[in-house]
């Protein structure tokens, strides 16, 4: 497997295979979430407790899934960067850090807004919350912290560094529903049952989940590339490439 | 289609502002994050470009002046 992964560890083809992959993605991206998004606003029945403003689920579950699956995957990057030294991996972990901070700011504020008519508040300092709010300056810290050192060396193993640590918080936002008395919904498909919401309302969200997650890959593309052209500068190929 | 008219479809049982909300947000963060992540390539390919044409230009001044 690692002889056949090998070649894409080269900085060269994999901006190339990027740059394929990335119209592809870009476009289904945009299609599925309008698809999820169209069909849950508008053509599944209300809830018959929150009435039409469960509708809201349609973007927070996505984002908020999502948010914890960019930083899976970002810390997955960071984990190859630490052992193997491989440094587009680094790339690859600072170009994931801003796309997972928008996520978690998106689940957070549709939280809010779904919060608010709810709850009848617009944020309380509750587990689920909390961890979620930690996981945005957890993302923030990552990206400020890589930043942070004349040597941009240590600052690159730092943030990777962080972004191993914070790896705790992930399940401590999962179970947080189970772990402590909280007004946050217990989750109703990330769990080994049957989704404890109607095929109806399941399916929509399904693709717009699959809409955040193909995003993160086309985003993750387009942010990885421009960081392999930014890092490679002096190298002939980039030079051949931008300037010829 | 649940709603009976578009009215209805924007009003969302009452929710609406809450709903809208949500979604003008979302899209506008994630366009606005995909506008800056593709604009931020440009530039830099741009800058690169020129850099590398004022290199190049150098490099003629210098061979012309030996």
């Amino acid at each position: 497997m690692f002889k056949w992964l090998d070649p894409y560890a080269k900085s060269e083809t994999l901006y190339h295979f990027c740059g394929v992959l990335l119209p592809y993605l870009m476009i289904s991206s945009v299609l599925l979430l309008l698809l999820g998004n169209i069909w849950g606003l508008a053509f599944t029945p209300p809830d018959y407790q929150q009435g039409d403003s469960y509708r809201i689920i349609h973007i927070h579950v996505p984002s908020a899934i999502m948010s914890m699956g960019a930083y899976a995957f970002m810390a997955s990057a960071a984990f190859v960067a630490l052992v193997w030294q491989i440094k587009v991996a680094h790339w690859a972990v600072m170009a994931i850090a801003p796309i997972g901070a928008v996520y978690t700011a998106i689940a957070l504020i549709t939280g809010m807004a779904w919060g608010k008519p709810m709850w009848g508040a617009w944020w309380v300092w509750d587990a689920r919350l909390t961890s979620e709010l930690i996981l945005l300056f957890l993302y923030l810290g990552v990206i400020a912290l890589n930043g942070a050192f004349s040597d941009r060396q240590v600052g690159a193993k730092v943030s990777s560094l962080l972004t191993l640590v914070g790896v705790i918080n992930l399940p401590i936002i999962h179970f947080s529903v189970e772990w402590w008395n909280t007004l946050h919904q217990g989750a109703s498909i990330t769990k080994f049952a049957r989704p404890s919401i109607d095929p109806s309302m399941l399916w929509p969200l399904l693709i717009s989940i699959l809409a955040f997650a193909v995003l993160l890959g086309a985003l993750t593309c387009l942010r990885l590339r421009t960081a392999i052209l930014v890092n490679e500068q002096h190298r002939p190929w980039v030079r051949k490439l931008v300037g010829g | 289609m649940h709603f009976s008219s578009f009215t209805d479809f924007l009003a969302m049982g009452g929710y609406g502002f809450f709903v809208w909300l949500s979604f003008g947000i979302t899209y506008l963060l994630l366009a606005g994050l995909i506008a800056v992540s593709v604009f931020q390539q440009k530039q830099f390919k741009q800058q690169l470009k020129a850099t590398i044409a004022r290199e190049h230009r150098v490099k003629q001044y210098q061979e012309q002046s030996i």
